[in-house]
């Protein structure tokens, strides 16, 4: 870099960079959370909503599955799976409860989480919840 | 070495690379579940085998982060480590509860985890990248704690190096970022709003910090090329990264439930992301062209040019192929994401604390600046065996997701499970190059047990 452009004017890019983008970045934030009520209904978060999401973060749904897009890519989408069952919270409660204990020979396998009949109610509608969010019209199809 | 107390560096970087070799054991075996669904089914379920990959990527890399800051710090500073029996109580703390984690990940259910350590008390369990138990976080923020003031004492009362300051800053924006861990709302747009705030602004922000600031500390040693000049390169890449790197959190902000402007800024800022990474390719080349010294550690050079090469290429690169939000809302969680995780971890931080171990290792075990000709012609063949595999997998990978786009997201509508039958050929050859990525792992572990003459002293030139 040539000799007009010193050390000292990198550092106060630096500096002024960093500073300014975190503010504007704080702002943002602020923004997008003043807007989120509008965009993810929480007023539909139930106690069982939210007791499904602990029961999907203690057994580890997202170690195989993605949610909106985010997680593992072992495993179907679950972001939308209420409405690709049909919107039916029974269906997905089927699919969970029946996943054999030794999985399927040959077939990435589900395991069986021994959930009880609350606990699967709960996760049911935490999904069913997730699948209304405004997320822009992700993803492109059903198959998620 | 110039300052005994350095010497705690050496059990970290043994630790880290005991935690990568565990790290790749796993990645095999989840490479095996991908294509023979029942393998190791139910003792390794899937996700099991995925924490223990990512958990253990992510504390090797911390360990050597803590390696590199306790070997170079001391020499920036020009005085002895505040207090090297603290570094040394740390480090096994440390290592205990990485231990311990991934014991509890592979020993009982996940849930009998959750319960047994009391996660209903503070939920924080359960989130990609941040599986462990919530005891096992507050352990990580005492040991960063304890590691972050014997560091930040030793830089307060040495000498302040632009070098030293840049990485103490990104070693606190780490330790910082990593709080909001803790932070897990019932409403999960949120969650995932601030889950961001540590897994992006830590790879795309402050950790960007530590890599240059380690790489600066390389080229400094081994070009001779004088401070003045890296120390101003140093600022205008880190410039760059948090300039782009910060509103560029917005490339995930696309289809979480956020609003759309989003779209916008996380395109622009992301497509902007390369520049830093850019840079540092330039910086790497630039140095080693001007150098004035012939370093007899030809490796180190080798792996510092080859984390500027591959860290652009799986940050710079693959990042800005899937950052533009109309191609995203296509690729979004396949396997161009994993394409894309693996060739920038690996690129950017795998390859910047190999480096530091290379250039350090040799130093820390009395060999003088390097190691024999022969061990270091072991060290680069692995070199070359983990770089080409990683492209492969990469390769691998990318063509997975094409694949998996078409037939999913685009043609034909066609389910999940169809869709990763029809590409399983991909999957395999994905398993063979991360055999080959095994190889070579080997090798260079192997590397550390070559003996022979002693290699030639440096030479100003
Ligand atoms: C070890 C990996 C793994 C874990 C952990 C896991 N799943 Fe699954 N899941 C799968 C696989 C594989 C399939 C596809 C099974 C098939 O089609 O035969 C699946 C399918 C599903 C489906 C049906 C999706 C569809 O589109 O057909 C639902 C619903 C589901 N899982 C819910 C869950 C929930 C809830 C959890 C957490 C309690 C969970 N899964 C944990 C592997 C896993
Ligand atoms: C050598 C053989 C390797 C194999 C076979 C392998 C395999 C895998 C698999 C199957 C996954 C899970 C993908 C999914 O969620 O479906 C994964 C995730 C991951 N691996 Fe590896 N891996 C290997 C090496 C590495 C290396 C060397 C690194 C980095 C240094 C790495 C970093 C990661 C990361 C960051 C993730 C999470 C990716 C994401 O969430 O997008 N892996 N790996
Ligand atoms: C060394 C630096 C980087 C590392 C280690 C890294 C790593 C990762 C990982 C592991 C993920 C997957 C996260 C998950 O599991 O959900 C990811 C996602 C992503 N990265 Fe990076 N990344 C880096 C730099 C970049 C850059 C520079 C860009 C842009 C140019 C970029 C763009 C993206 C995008 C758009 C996604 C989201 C993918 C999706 O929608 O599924 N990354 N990155
Ligand atoms: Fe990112």
């Amino acid at each position: 870099m040539s000799e007009f452009f010193t050390k000292n004017m990198a550092r106060n890019i630096y500096f002024g960079g960093s500073v300014f983008f975190i503010l504007l970045f704080l702002g943002l934030t602020f923004d997008t959370i003043r807007e989120l009520p509008k965009r993810d209904h929480r007023e539909n978060i139930t106690e069982q909503v939210a007791h499904g999401k602990l029961i999907w973060e203690e057994n580890n749904c997202i170690g195989c599955h993605s949610l909106l897009g985010e997680g593992a890519y072992f495993a179907p989408e679950l972001g939308n799976v209420y409405k690709r069952y049909g919107n039916s919270k029974e269906a997905i409660i089927g699919f969970i409860k029946s996943r054999p204990v030794d999985g399927i020979e040959g077939r990435r396998s589900m395991p069986q989480f021994n959930l009880t009949e609350e606990e699967l109610d709960a996760i049911a509608e935490f999904l069913k919840w997730t699948s209304e969010v405004n997320t822009e019209n992700w993803p492109p199809n059903i198959q998620g | 070495m110039q300052y005994q107390s350095q010497a705690v560096a050496k059990p970290y970087f043994i630790a880290a690379l005991s935690l990568f070799v565990v790290q790749i054991i796993f990645g095999l075996i989840m490479g095996m579940q991908y294509v023979m669904g029942d393998f190791l089914f139910p003792e390794i379920p899937f996700n099991v085998a995925r924490m223990v990959h990512t958990n253990t990527l992510i504390i090797w890399i911390l360990f050597g982060f803590m390696g590199a800051s306790y070997f170079l710090v001391p020499e920036e500073a020009e005085r002895e480590l505040e207090s090297p029996r603290l570094a040394i109580i740390t480090f096994w703390v440390f290592l205990a509860a990485a231990g311990l984690t991934v014991i509890g990940y592979l020993s009982v259910p996940y849930s009998t985890l959750a319960k047994v350590t009391g996660n209903h008390l503070l939920p924080t369990m359960g989130r990609e990248f941040l599986e462990q138990p919530t005891i096992t976080k507050i352990g990580i923020v005492l040991v960063a704690l304890s590691f972050l003031y014997n560091i930040g004492m030793t830089v307060l009362k040495g000498r302040k190096t632009v070098v030293s300051v840049v990485l103490v800053t990104g070693l606190v924006g780490l330790a910082v970022f990593f709080l909001f861990s803790f932070y897990n709302p019932e409403n999960l747009i949120l969650d995932k709003y601030f889950w961001w705030w540590v897994v992006h602004l830590w790879v795309e922000g402050v950790w960007e910090l530590i890599l240059g600031s380690i790489l600066a500390f390389v080229l400094i040693k081994t070009t001779g090329v004088d401070r003045e000049i890296i120390d101003k390169w140093l600022y205008v890449i880190i410039a760059m990264a948090l300039i782009t790197g910060i509103i560029g959190t917005g490339h995930h902000y696309f289809w979480i439930g956020t609003p759309g402007y989003w779209q916008w800024l996380g395109s622009v800022f992301g497509a902007l992301e390369p520049i830093p990474f850019f840079l540092m390719t330039i910086f790497a080349f630039t140095m080693i062209n001007k150098r004035r010294r012939n370093h007899p550690n030809k490796a180190v050079t080798l792996w510092a040019m080859g984390t500027a090469v591959l860290s652009f290429i799986g940050a710079g690169v693959w990042g800005f192929l899937h950052t533009l939000a109309p191609v995203n809302y296509y690729t979004h969680g396949t396997q161009i994401t994993a394409a894309h995780g693996h060739m920038a971890f690996f690129g950017a931080y795998a390859m910047i604390v190999l480096t530091i171990i290379s250039y350090a290792m040799p130093i820390l075990r009395g060999r003088g600046p390097a190691n024999s000709h022969s061990a270091q012609v072991v060290e680069m063949w692995s070199f070359w065996f983990m770089s080409v595999a990683m492209v492969f997998i990469t390769l691998f990978l990318t063509g997975a997701g094409i694949l998996q786009i078409w037939l999913q997201r685009f043609e034909d509508a066609l389910p999940f499970m169809v869709v990763q039958d029809k590409i399983s050929i991909f999957y395999w050859m994905r398993e063979g190059a991360g055999l080959i990525f095994m190889i070579g792992l080997i090798l260079y572990i192997i590397s550390f047990f070559v003996k022979g003459k002693d290699a030639p002293e440096v030479v100003e030139v």
